[in-house]
């Protein structure tokens, strides 16, 4: 059998990125984003492998965000790891709840229904005065046991938090997949009476899946609200749900290490885009959009392992 | 009492309104199986082209009422250009593919059109108010609505009875659902399938910009304004039942009037009132309320 390499790859990637944040200390904030957001794009890369494609994973996104920025605004908690935790339970047991009824779902079933529940959350927030409505609010800084991750000079702590953090959920993910339950995924898009006969439970299956990927969520986008240091409703509108899509699609379900660099490149893009013609840079990526489904099906990984091969 | 009138009149001109924007979406989904999230960009730029027209026109000084004629033009314009642009140019190449792959497609094109439009109006609102005030207004029991809103509920009737004709009481709408039931025997037995899908996507396509170009001169037409217009179409569509036209008649009047009720009693409760009833429907009847059983097929 072949030798997983992708362990010591991770760790190693991991290595280079702290070596690259401190000598490039004007990439950080965006490597922190990109890592916020490549974790959510991670659960959906898992639901991707199972045949489903959700277009309300910014529900948990905001989800987790919204309980980071409330722990920290109204009983002012501001310990990093602490926010993290509370963020992926509470997208998780949101998750675990609406994945009950989301299970059931296929295609674009599955597809509607997610993008419903995401506007609902949506339209709650835009509408609770507390909560800064349609503003929403500022994150006090983040410290982790007591130490600044963010201070006005440096952001090094914090992208070196999100790097550990990014690199162990794609090591979690790339471990999961090995397990009896993980290799169900690709068996599960491929043919489900199949799996259904074989003993497993599909409807149990993707419950699971979902809330993994409901926890992701939940993580990035509390560590992106800390990034940016402020949250708001659109993180729950069906435009930022359809950006995890674009970046899962763009990336591929290839490699764990693939919803990270996807979404490394397109904040980088973004950025740039924004800046150059703020208004064509969504024709760009509808473009490659396109071009990558026509000719890229498996995403821009899939031109890492060609070359590999 | 006339609170109860205004809610059930607010409702009914707001479910007209949203008839017309899920009527095309509905119809596309009913026969190619494709959920078009390219629909609120071709309601935007209905919009769009109706305020350029419209404007045009009035800037000419010619008679004002002839701006109602600029408005359907700039609508059919729209659809006839963009609608086989999008089918010909993109869509034909991807048919048999998954369902969710299309409706990845048209999210790009979704994208795209979204970007086409702020190049080629720029990012000011366009505002043409005159057809709005043009038409006066109506008085009773206490309540001044405007014509222009009666006109809506005319005209969404008019395309809602056209429309049902046309699939019933026609050789086309029966040749159309014997399409819609098995495109390859449908094929085989000589019926231009693709001729079918064209003339679907198109009309599809006429109707969201028609929906666009008579809201133009009710609200101001800025950048952005389809995003939200795709996602309360889904929800109609979705109450209804995907694909069925008097589905998505009775969805566009339950959206409405509980819109009009939210807005009246708990206006705290406006955006998430309709996406609760969407997950709900969805929850407990998936295939909508309108729409058959569908037998699985994996």
């Amino acid at each position: 059998m072949k030798k997983d390499r992708t362990p010591s790859l991770l760790l190693a990637t991991l290595v280079a990125l702290l070596i690259l944040g401190l000598v490039l200390p004007e990439w950080r904030f965006l490597g922190t984003l990109a890592i916020g957001k490549g974790l959510t794009v991670l659960g959906l890369l898992l639901l991707l492998r199972t045949g489903l494609v959700s277009f309300g994973q910014g529900l948990y996104y905001c989800l987790g965000a919204y309980a980071a920025g409330t722990l920290g605004q109204f009983w002012g908690t501001t310990d990093a790891l602490l926010l993290l935790v509370v963020a992926g339970l509470a997208a998780g047991l949101a998750a675990a709840i609406l994945g009950i009824l989301l299970a059931a779902y296929r295609g674009i079933f599955f597809s509607m229904l997610s993008l419903a529940l995401s506007m609902i959350l949506y339209g709650l927030l835009v509408k609770s005065a507390a909560l800064g409505s349609t503003d929403g609010f500022n994150l006090p800084a983040p410290t982790l046991f007591g130490l600044p991750l963010v201070s006005h000079d440096s952001r090094y702590p914090l992208f070196v938090l999100a790097c550990v953090l990014g690199v162990a959920a794609a090591l979690a993910m790339h471990y999961y997949f090995r397990t009896p339950l993980g290799r169900l995924s690709p068996a599960i898009r491929d043919n489900e009476i199949r799996v259904e006969y074989l003993g497993a439970s599909v409807r149990a299956a993707v419950h699971v899946k979902y809330v993994i990927a409901g926890i992701l969520a939940g993580v990035g986008g509390a560590l992106t609200g800390m990034t940016v240091g402020h949250i708001d409703p659109e993180m729950a509108y069906w435009t930022t749900s359809g950006e995890f899509v674009f970046v899962a699609i763009l990336s591929g379900t290839g490699s764990v290490a693939a919803p990270f660099l996807g979404s490394f490149i397109f904040e980088l893009v973004r950025t740039f885009a924004y800046e150059y013609s703020p208004n064509s840079w969504q024709l760009a990526l509808g473009t490659a959009m396109l071009l990558i489904i026509v000719f890229l099906p498996a995403g821009l990984w899939s031109l890492v392992q060609r070359r590999r091969a | 009492m006339s609170a109860l009138l205004a809610v059930v009149v607010d409702g009914v001109i707001y479910a007209s309104w949203l008839f017309m924007i899920a009527v095309g979406l509905t119809l596309i989904y009913g026969v190619m199986k494709i959920l078009n999230i390219a629909h609120g960009s071709l309601y935007a730029l209905g919009a769009y082209g109706a305020a350029s027209l419209a404007g045009y026109w009035l800037s000419q000084g010619y008679a004002p009422f002839g701006s109602y004629a600029a408005l359907l033009a700039a609508a059919a314009l729209v659809g006839l250009i963009i609608g086989p642009l999008i089918e010909r140019g993109l869509l034909r190449f991807m048919y048999g593919r998954d369902e969710i792959i299309l409706l990845l497609v048209t999210y790009a094109v979704f994208l795209i059109l979204e970007d086409a439009i702020k190049l080629i109006w720029g990012v000011d609102p366009y505002i043409i108010s005159e057809p709005y005030g043009l038409l006066g207004i109506v008085e009773f029991a206490n309540l001044v609505y405007p014509t222009y809103s009666f006109m809506l509920i005319v005209v969404s009737l008019a395309v809602g009875v056209l429309l049902a004709w046309v699939l019933h009481r026609t050789r086309h709408g029966k040749l159309l659902a014997a399409v819609i039931h098995d495109r390859e025997v449908s094929q085989a037995m000589g019926v231009n399938v693709r001729r079918y899908y064209l003339a679907t996507f198109t009309a599809g396509a006429i109707l969201a910009a028609l929906g666009g170009a008579l809201t133009a001169p009710t609200v101001s037409v800025v950048p952005g304004m389809g995003v939200e217009v795709i996602v309360l179409a889904f929800a109609v569509v979705v109450i209804g039942g995907l694909g069925s036209l008097p589905g998505a008649a009775l969805g566009a009047l339950i959206v409405g009037l509980l819109r009009a009720a939210a807005v009246h009693y708990a206006p705290a409760l406006e955006l998430f009132s309709i996406y609760l009833v969407m997950a709900l429907v969805l929850a407990f009847r998936p295939q909508g309320l309108f729409a058959g059983e569908q037998v699985r097929t994996i």
